[in-house]
C-alpha cells in the first residue's frame, strides 16, 4: 500500500477490471442488497512486465437497483473539493443515467473492498478518471444488450439517455430499472467493447454540476465528524505535553474529578521522539457527559511534565542560525552547467534570502473522533483524509486485526492534510478500550493550534546572475527546512526528493548554470503536509526572484517567463539531478511529462485576460507568477491597491489553469477561489511561532486567516479547454498566488518582500 | 448544576446544567441540535451563531444562564423546509465547500437581513467579519447575500 506521504505516491500507472458482483454476498453495505445489477470495479498496478501486483486494490461499485435507483459509493473521503460529486459523475455521464437518481454512499474504510483510500496529494480525479468511465460504459453496455435482446432490435441502434434506453429510431424507451436485472445475468464486456464517448458528448462532465451535500450543508442536517454519535458516548478532551516528545511525570485528576458531569480521568501513553505520524502525544483525558464538563474538567487537571530535549527549542532562533547555515555550501541535488564560472563572468549578482514561518492547518472543524472497542472489535466515525491508514494503525494501537475495525468517514470540516494523520482517531479508541464505553475525543481550537503536524518553516537563499548580454546566466537555489520525513525519523535533517520535487528540483527554465543545494535543518514539532506543502515557499522564493531578475535585466517579467521557458519541450530533469529523484508526483514521467507548451499557454492566456500592460491608478499593481504543482499548469495576476494609509485590498485574481480534462468547472472554479483565500492567508497573516517548545498561538486571535473584507474579490478561473488526463486542482491554486500578491505590492509600492507573512496591512 | 428553561425554535427545554455552560453545548450535547458548530470556543470565528430575539449571537460565549426567556433560533429552525432566501440562494450559488463554516454563515447573514434588508457590499462586508471560512467561501458568501438583498 502507498505510504502515506502524499509526495511519494504510486510509481506505477493504475489498471482497472470490472466486475459483476450481482450475485456476491459480501457486500452487505446499507442499501446494497440484493437485485438488480451490481458492478465492482476493482484497481490494481501493474509491475514493469504488466504482471497485477496485490499492492493496491480500490473498488468501488456502481449498483442500478429494479426500481432504477442508482447507487454510487464513493470511496473517497469529502472534504470540500468535491469528491464525493466529480467520482460518481464520470460514471453517470457515460452511463446515461438521471442524476437525480444517482445516490451517492460513503465507503466505510475497508482495504478489501475500496483499496487506497487515501485523499491527499490531488490526484483522486487524475487517478480514477479512466477506470470510473469504463465503469459506466460497461453498464451501459450491459443495459442495452438487454434491452436490445427484450426489443429484438440491434444494439447499435440504441442508446441512454436520463435513466432509460432509448431506440432513437421508433422512439421507444425502457427505463434502466426495468433492464437491471436482465443485464445482471449478462457477461461482462471486455474493454475493448466499450465506447467511450467523445468529449462533445458529455452532458455533465466540463459543466457546473452541485456538490451532492448542498442541501444538507445549508440546513444543518449534515454529519461531520464532530456531529457523530451512538448510545452510551462521553466526551472526552485532552491536555496532551505542550512540547512535542514530552512525557507525563505525575498528575492530579483530584479537582477535575469534582467537575460536575466528569466521569473518568485516563492518562495515554503516546510518543516519545521521534514523533511519527500515527501515535498521539502523551497526554491525560478528561472524560465527561458533555463537551464543557471535559473542558472544565481539563482545566482543572493539574499535570507536571518531563518535557523533553524540545523544550529549549526557539522557532526564531532556528530561523536566525538557519540564516546563517545556509550562507555555506549545502549538499548538491541538483546541478546543470557550471554555476561558479556564471558567477565569475557575471555583470550583475543578485542575491537574497527568503523566510517562511511554521503554519498550522486550522481546519474549521478540528480534529474529531468517536469510537467504541468491545468484544475484540472496534466501530469508528471520524473526519479522516486516511480511513484506510488509520484502520491500519488502530490495529497495531489496539493489538488486534484489521478485520475487526470498521472505520466510518463522516463528512470532513476541512482537510488540507491535517485529517490525514490518524493521532486523533487513535486517542478516541485507545479511551474508549480503557473507558469500556464509547468515547468522542474533541479537540478544542487550542489544541488544534498547537497540537498539529506543522508545516514546517523555512529558510532559502538564491543567487541569481546575469551575464554581459543580459541573460540569466546562473541561478543557485539554497534550501533549509526541517523535513515531513523527520516526525518519523528524527536523524533526517534534509528535504526529501519528494520535497524538492514541489518547485525546486523540478525549475523549469532554461538557465545555463543551475544549482540546488540543500542544508540541514532539525525538527523540532511534528511536521505534516498542508495544501500544496513544500510548494508555498518554493514558488514565493523562485517567482518572486524572476519579477526581481526581469527588472534588473530591463525586460517584462512575463516576456521573461516565456522566453526562459524556451522553445516547445518535454523536460525531464533526471540527467541534471544528483543524488535525489523526480517522483513526479508518483506518475510515470513519460505520462505525465513537464510541457513547457502548456505552461506558456497558461501563462498567455492569463496575460490577456487580466489586461496585462494596462494603466492602472498610483498606488494599485498588477503583479504574475507561473506554478506547475500536482501535474497541474497555473498561472496567476493579483491586482492589489495600497492606499495613502499603507492599507491593502486585492480587487482581483486571475487564473489561468490546465488541469487537463475539466470534470467539474464548478468545483474547479470553487478550488481556486478557495485556493486564493488560502494563500492570502498565509501571504498575509499566518504565523506559528514555537517558544521553550511550546507554540505561542493558541487560537484565531493569535494564528490570523484571512476575513471577508480583507479577501481577495473578484477571483476569475479561465480552465483550458483540453483533451489531456484529468489533473489535481485542490492544491495548484495555492503556490502561485503569494508571489504574484509579492510582485504586485512590490509594483505599488517599491517595497520587496522576503519574509512571509507579509507586513502590509496585517496592523503589526 | 442550576435548571433552565429555554425556548429553541419554537419548542420549550428543561436542562439541568452547569451556569457557565455555553449555549453551544446546551444545543449540541443536551438538546441534540448539531447545525451549530463549535470553531473556536471565544468568539473569534462565527461558527456557533444561532439568533437570540432574531439577532445573531455566538452561541460559544454565550452562557445558558443568560438567556432567560429569549427566543433562540438555530439553523434547524430557520426554515420550515430549508427554504429561507438565503438557504435557496447558497444552494444557487453552490457556496459550500466543505460545508462547516456554513451554517454559521447563514445565520450571520440571516441576523444582518431582519435588521437591514437591503445591505451595500460593505455592510454586508462589516457584518460579516466575525464569520471566518477556511475553505475561503468569501466570494459566494458576498454573491449570494447581495442576490437576496436586491430582491
Ligand atoms: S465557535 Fe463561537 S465564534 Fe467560534
Ligand atoms: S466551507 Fe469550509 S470552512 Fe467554510
Amino acid at each position: 500500500m502507498r505510504n502515506s506521504n502524499p509526495i511519494q505516491q504510486q510509481e506505477t500507472e493504475v489498471k482497472s477490471e470490472i466486475f459483476n458482483a450481482s450475485r456476491r454476498d459480501f457486500l452487505k453495505l446499507g442499501s446494497i442488497l440484493s437485485g438488480g445489477l451490481l458492478l465492482g470495479v476493482s484497481f490494481f498496478s501493474c509491475d514493469d512486465k504488466g504482471n497485477k501486483t496485490t499492492s493496491f486494490a480500490p473498488n468501488v461499485y456502481l449498483r442500478i437497483s429494479s426500481t432504477g435507483e442508482i447507487t454510487i459509493i464513493a470511496h473517497r473521503s469529502e472534504m470540500g473539493q468535491g469528491i464525493r460529486t466529480s467520482l460518481p459523475l464520470i460514471i453517470a455521464d457515460e452511463l446515461g443515467a438521471d442524476w437525480t437518481k444517482v445516490k451517492i454512499e460513503q465507503a466505510e474504510g475497508d482495504e478489501k473492498k475500496y483499496g487506497d483510500q487515501n485523499t491527499d496529494g490531488s490526484y483522486s480525479v487524475r487517478m480514477f478518471y479512466k477506470p470510473m468511465r469504463e465503469a459506466g460504459a460497461t453498464a451501459k453496455l450491459l443495459l442495452m444488450q438487454a434491452a436490445a435482446a427484450e426489443w429484438k432490435l440491434p444494439i447499435e441502434e440504441c442508446d441512454t439517455e436520463n435513466g432509460q434506453v432509448v431506440h432513437k429510431s421508433s422512439g421507444k424507451k425502457i427505463g434502466f430499472g426495468e433492464l437491471a436485472d436482465a443485464a445482471s445475468k449478462l457477461p461482462v464486456p471486455g474493454a475493448d467493447k466499450l465506447k467511450l464517448k467523445e468529449s462533445s458528448q458529455f452532458t455533465m462532465i466540463g459543466k457546473a454540476t452541485p456538490i451532492v451535500d448542498l442541501h444538507e450543508i445549508v440546513t444543518g442536517t449534515a454529519v461531520f465528524g464532530i456531529d457523530a454519535k451512538i448510545e452510551g458516548m462521553k466526551i472526552a478532551v485532552i491536555k496532551r505535553s505542550p512540547v512535542v516528545g514530552g512525557s507525563i511525570k505525575s498528575f492530579n485528576d483530584q479537582k477535575s474529578r469534582a467537575v460536575p458531569g466528569v466521569v473518568n480521568v485516563i492518562a495515554i501513553k503516546g510518543a516519545t521522539l521521534p514523533a511519527t505520524l500515527k501515535t498521539p502525544q502523551n497526554g491525560v483525558a478528561v472524560i465527561a457527559d458533555n463537551t464543557w464538563a471535559a473542558i472544565k474538567g481539563r482545566e482543572a487537571l493539574e499535570v507536571e511534565w518531563d518535557l523533553g530535549p524540545n523544550a529549549s527549542y526557539d522557532s526564531a532562533k532556528q530561523i536566525a542560525e538557519l540564516t546563517e547555515t545556509i550562507k555555506g555550501k549545502g549538499t548538491t541535488r541538483r546541478n546543470r552547467g557550471d554555476f561558479d564560472s556564471a558567477r565569475a563572468g557575471a555583470k550583475k549578482i543578485i542575491e537574497h534570502t527568503y523566510i517562511a514561518p511554521y503554519l498550522a492547518h486550522a481546519t474549521l472543524e478540528a480534529p474529531t473522533a468517536l469510537a467504541i472497542v468491545k468484544d475484540g472489535k472496534c466501530e469508528v466515525w471520524a473526519c479522516t483524509q486516511n480511513p484506510q491508514g488509520a484502520r491500519n494503525v488502530l490495529a497495531d494501537a489496539l493489538g488486534i486485526s484489521a478485520d475487526n475495525i470498521k472505520v466510518n468517514v463522516t463528512l470532513l470540516g476541512g482537510g488540507f492534510g491535517r485529517k490525514s494523520k490518524p493521532d486523533f482517531i487513535v486517542e478516541a479508541a485507545l479511551l474508549a478500550k480503557e473507558a469500556g464505553h464509547p468515547v468522542k475525543v474533541i479537540w478544542t481550537r487550542e489544541d488544534d493550534i498547537q497540537h498539529d503536524y506543522y508545516h514546517a518553516l523555512s529558510v532559502q537563499r538564491i543567487v541569481a546572475t546575469i551575464d554581459k548580454q543580459n541573460n540569466l546566466s546562473g541561478w543557485n537555489h539554497h534550501i533549509a527546512n526541517p523535513s515531513i520525513s523527520a516526525t518519523d525519523d528524527n536523524k533526517v535533517v534534509q528535504p526529501s526528493d519528494g520535497e524538492l520535487m514541489l518547485g525546486a528540483s523540478d525549475f523549469p527554465y532554461n538557465v545555463p548554470a543551475i544549482k540546488l543545494e540543500t542544508h540541514d535543518a532539525t525538527a523540532h514539532l511534528r511536521i505534516g503536509w498542508l495544501r500544496s506543502v513544500r510548494n508555498i515557499p518554493q514558488a514565493f522564493a523562485i517567482s518572486t526572484m524572476l519579477d526581481e531578475i526581469a527588472e534588473a535585466r530591463g525586460i517584462d517579467p512575463i516576456e521573461q517567463s516565456l522566453a526562459l521557458l524556451g522553445e516547445d519541450r518535454n523536460i525531464s530533469f533526471a540527467e541534471e539531478l544528483v543524488n535525489t529523484t523526480y517522483p513526479n508526483y508518483g506518475e510515470d514521467i513519460a505520462n505525465y511529462p513537464w510541457e513547457t507548451s502548456r505552461m506558456k499557454a497558461v501563462i498567455q492566456r492569463v496575460a490577456k485576460e487580466a489586461g496585462w500592460g494596462k494603466d492602472l491608478p498610483k498606488g494599485s499593481a498588477l503583479g504574475f507568477a507561473a506554478h506547475k504543482s500536482f501535474l497541474t499548469y497555473v498561472a496567476c495576476i493579483v491586482e492589489v491597491t495600497v492606499d495613502a494609509d499603507n492599507k491593502l485590498s486585492i480587487p482581483s485574481v486571475h487564473y489561468a489553469v490546465d488541469c487537463g480534462t475539466a470534470v467539474n468547472i464548478d468545483r474547479i472554479k470553487s478550488q481556486f477561489e478557495g485556493g486564493a483565500q488560502f494563500s492570502a492567508s498565509l501571504a498575509l497573516k499566518s504565523e506559528i511561532t514555537v517558544k521553550n517548545g511550546q507554540v505561542e498561538q493558541s487560537n484565531f486571535d493569535g494564528y490570523k486567516i484571512i476575513r471577508m473584507s480583507e479577501s481577495p474579490k473578484e477571483i476569475h478561473v479561465h480552465i483550458m479547454q483540453s483533451d489531456a488526463k484529468p489533473t489535481g486542482v485542490g492544491e495548484p491554486p495555492v503556490p502561485p498566488f503569494t508571489p504574484a500578491l509579492c510582485n504586485a505590492i512590490y509594483k505599488a509600492t517599491g517595497k520587496r518582500i522576503y519574509k512571509l507573512p507579509l507586513e502590509v496591512g496585517n496592523g503589526k | 448544576m442550576a435548571n433552565y428553561s429555554i425556548q429553541v425554535n419554537g419548542k420549550t427545554h428543561e436542562v439541568d446544567v452547569m451556569d457557565d455552560m455555553p449555549l453551544l453545548w446546551v444545543l449540541r450535547d443536551l438538546i441534540g441540535l448539531t447545525g451549530t458548530k463549535f470553531g473556536c470556543g471565544k468568539a473569534l470565528c462565527g461558527a456557533c451563531t444561532v439568533h437570540l430575539n432574531g439577532n445573531a449571537i455566538r452561541s460559544c460565549s454565550y452562557p445558558v444562564s443568560a438567556v432567560k426567556d429569549g427566543k433562540i433560533t438555530t439553523i434547524e429552525g430557520l426554515s420550515e423546509k430549508g427554504d429561507h432566501p438565503l438557504q435557496k440562494a447558497w444552494e444557487k450559488h453552490i457556496v459550500p465547500q466543505c460545508g462547516y463554516c456554513q451554517t454559521g454563515q447563514i445565520m450571520n447573514a440571516a441576523s444582518l437581513l431582519n435588521r437591514n434588508p437591503t445591505p451595500t457590499e460593505a455592510e454586508i462586508e462589516q457584518a460579516m467579519e466575525g464569520n471566518l471560512c477556511r475553505c475561503g467561501t468569501y466570494n459566494r458568501i458576498r454573491a449570494a447575500i447581495l442576490e437576496v438583498a436586491s430582491k
